[in-house]
């Protein structure tokens, strides 16, 4: 048992030592090429901020991004009744079972911003609410590009800043290497109010990405919990039966 | 001969059973009769957890399939269909992409007890190989079952595999394909086989192995054989103890862990920062935009290392081949004198140390940009230990000063 135990040692060591070089190498290779993030003040859950981003996401995105995978119904689940749903929210449809698709011809989608408007079902789940947050108070004017518009996240985005309304119009200015982002014609919201109404909107795309999460982490409590107790009945078990092995 | 018992109308029934199929001998020969040694420990949880893991994976795959489509054009938004609108699809999906990794830990734990023990050794040759034939069957079914989703990851993933049999022969690789790119005949055809052919193959294998294990006896801590030390009136094993009720009670307790380990990926982080589902894979497979850093999941990690780390293409391609098949040969490779590493010297004991690091850190490696500076060198170096583990295994096991073997098992 000796041996083994320092065998056991040995091993562990071995494996935490790969795993802190890797962590560690890692990470500095990370911290070379990753975009500098803001962090997405989001409440999951805060149902007024996630009504607040689904009239957004409406009004502002449905025009060219479809949610081909949420039905109008599912809005239920954020707190809207079918009523408010139907005289709100669904300018393209008329049956609160149908999905959130868009008229926008894709060809014609090609055509005008090189790539059709991404379908927006899941794109949480690939960016992340952060590079969200970032992208949407990222536009600046840019007059080399065919929109007029370029972005900090996402460079030479295809996708001119439709927001700009709310935001207002922001110049990049600075040396090389540390530009900032300036406001040079104020929007309709300050600046405290569009970054609110952002969040509300990542809120939304994040909400909808996946919207059984809530619903996941409920049941996980239990799952977890019914594990817990059956190891210890388990265990209890275990040991009556093995008394008599020695 | 009549005593009340036997007089119920269940032991009627079950000797009706027995006098047409082995019913009760069955029950005994591999269950509560089947004498195991009673010196299991921690690491032998992984062979009856990858058995539950496998059962998981065949239940909630067959509710997958009901409502999956496998066809180019509806495969992606079937997936999200059955994530939002099938009643409980999110669990039973989480349930499957966790059970495919979960699959791969279990069974990488499962081995690394083999290698550690001896397992492999005289008389369980046959064991280790269809073992080795489950762990192959595997990867083509976790191969083929992540190309199903449809995402660019599944995509890019298959095309890039796939191309590999391009680098040995161009027509094998259109004939796997059906298409001169991975396309709608692709993924049919990955999906018959992730269906049906191999969990068909898989669950004979795993009955197989368990037979051979069954026949020769399960291996121990200590390496040494139970059946020398048989009681001379029963003939049972002085070390052993029946596996019902002793280990299936114990295997229980494992269940209930692994259980809690399982639930807490499933429910609290599915993606498992990524490595379990990749963040890629809920963008739509497009076959004209290439993702710009493509990586296959951890579980092939260590192999896609040694791939990249060989600088010609085909060569890299036999060496990840080979670096697979080379564990077939261990029986045969290995000439120590004891079977654990619990009696082995400081030779085995480096070796065995270095190749598991050298394991590790390829499968780190797999998952980096290779244009990272050092992942190649790191890559090629532990490409050599991984190789030299087994190649100089011969010699390094033989020199080897290995301490006494006890003639019983130890607690």
């Amino acid at each position: 048992m000796k041996q083994h135990a320092r065998l056991m040692k040995i091993l562990f060591s071995f494996v935490a030592l790969t795993a802190l070089c890797a962590g560690l190498v890692g990470q500095s290779a990370l911290a070379h090429e990753e975009l500098v993030l803001d962090r997405a003040p989001i409440v999951e859950g805060d149902k007024a901020s996630l009504q607040r981003g689904a009239r957004a996401f409406a009004n502002y995105c449905q025009n060219c991004h479809s949610a081909q995978y949420l039905r109008y119904s599912r809005l239920t689940d954020i707190g809207l009744s079918e009523e408010e749903i139907k005289s709100n929210l669904m300018f393209s449809s008329d049956k609160i079972g149908d999905t959130m698709t868009v008229a926008l011809d894709k060809a014609d989608a090609k055509a005008w911003f090189g790539n059709p408007p991404p379908d927006l079902s899941v794109e949480a789940r690939v960016r992340g609410a952060d590079w969200l947050y970032s992208y949407l108070r990222g536009f600046y004017k840019d007059s080399s590009r065919p929109t007029g518009w370029n972005n900090t996240v996402y460079h030479n985005v295809g996708m001119p800043h439709v927001l700009y309304e709310l935001q207002g119009v922001q110049e990049m200015s600075g040396e090389e290497g540390a530009q900032s982002l300036k406001v040079v014609h104020p929007g309709k919201l300050s600046p405290a109010e569009y970054n609110q109404f952002s969040a509300d909107l990542v809120n939304y795309l994040v909400w909808m990405a996946e919207p059984a999460k809530a619903t996941r982490i409920q049941i996980g409590v239990l799952a977890i919990f019914f594990c817990v107790v059956a190891f210890f009945v388990t265990l209890a078990l275990k040991k009556e039966f093995w008394k008599d092995i020695h | 001969m009549s005593t009340a018992s036997e007089n119920t109308k269940l032991a009627q029934a079950t000797q009706w059973i027995d006098a047409r199929f082995p019913m009760t001998s069955l029950w005994r020969d591999h269950i509560s009769e089947y004498y195991a040694p009673k010196n299991f420990n921690f690491w032998y949880y992984f062979g009856s957890l990858a058995m539950l893991v496998l059962v998981i994976q065949l239940v909630t795959g067959i509710f997958l399939t009901m409502n999956y489509k496998p066809d180019a054009r509806f495969a992606f938004a079937s997936v999200e269909y059955i994530m939002r609108d099938v009643n409980y699809g999110w669990l039973i999906r989480y349930m499957h992409s966790t059970g495919a990794s979960m699959f791969f830990v279990v069974v990488y734990l499962h081995m690394c007890r083999g290698l550690m023990y001896g397992s492999y050794r005289k008389p369980r040759e046959l064991v280790w190989l269809i073992g080795m034939g489950i762990y192959l069957c595997l990867m083509g079914e976790a191969f083929m079952g992540y190309l199903l989703p449809w995402g660019q990851m599944s995509y890019w993933g298959a095309q890039v595999i796939i191309s590999l049999f391009d680098a040995i022969s161009p027509p094998l690789a259109l004939w796997i394909r059906g298409d001169f790119v991975v396309s709608d005949a692709t993924l049919n055809r990955f999906f018959a086989f992730h269906v049906i052919a191999l969990p068909l193959v898989l669950v004979g294998l795993v009955l197989v192995h368990i037979i051979a294990l069954h026949e020769v006896g399960s291996n121990n801590p200590d390496g040494v054989e139970i059946k020398k030390h048989k009681d001379p009136v029963t003939h049972k094993p002085l070390d052993g103890i029946n596996f019902h009720p002793y280990y299936t009670l114990k295997d229980l307790v494992g269940v209930s862990v692994f259980l809690a380990i399982f639930s807490a990926v499933v429910f609290f982080a599915p993606e498992m920062g990524g490595y379990f589902l990749e963040a890629n894979n809920f963008i739509p497979a497009d076959p004209m935009k290439t993702p710009p850093h493509i990586a296959p999941v951890w579980y092939f990690t260590p192999y896609y290392a040694i791939l990249r780390a060989i600088p010609q293409k085909q060569l890299g391609v036999i060496a990840m081949g080979a670096a697979v098949l080379i564990f077939l040969a261990l029986p045969w490779l290995d000439r120590g004198a004891v079977k654990s590493i619990r009696y082995r010297g400081t030779l085995y004991k480096t070796a065995f140390g270095m190749f598991i690091t050298a394991f590790l850190i390829l499968g780190y490696m797999g998952t980096q940009d290779p244009n990272l500076w050092y992942v190649n060198p790191v890559s090629q170096v532990c490409t050599a230990i991984y190789f030299a583990f087994f190649l100089l295994m011969p010699i390094y096991s033989k020199l080897d000063k290995t301490l006494p073997e006890p003639d019983r098992v130890t607690s």
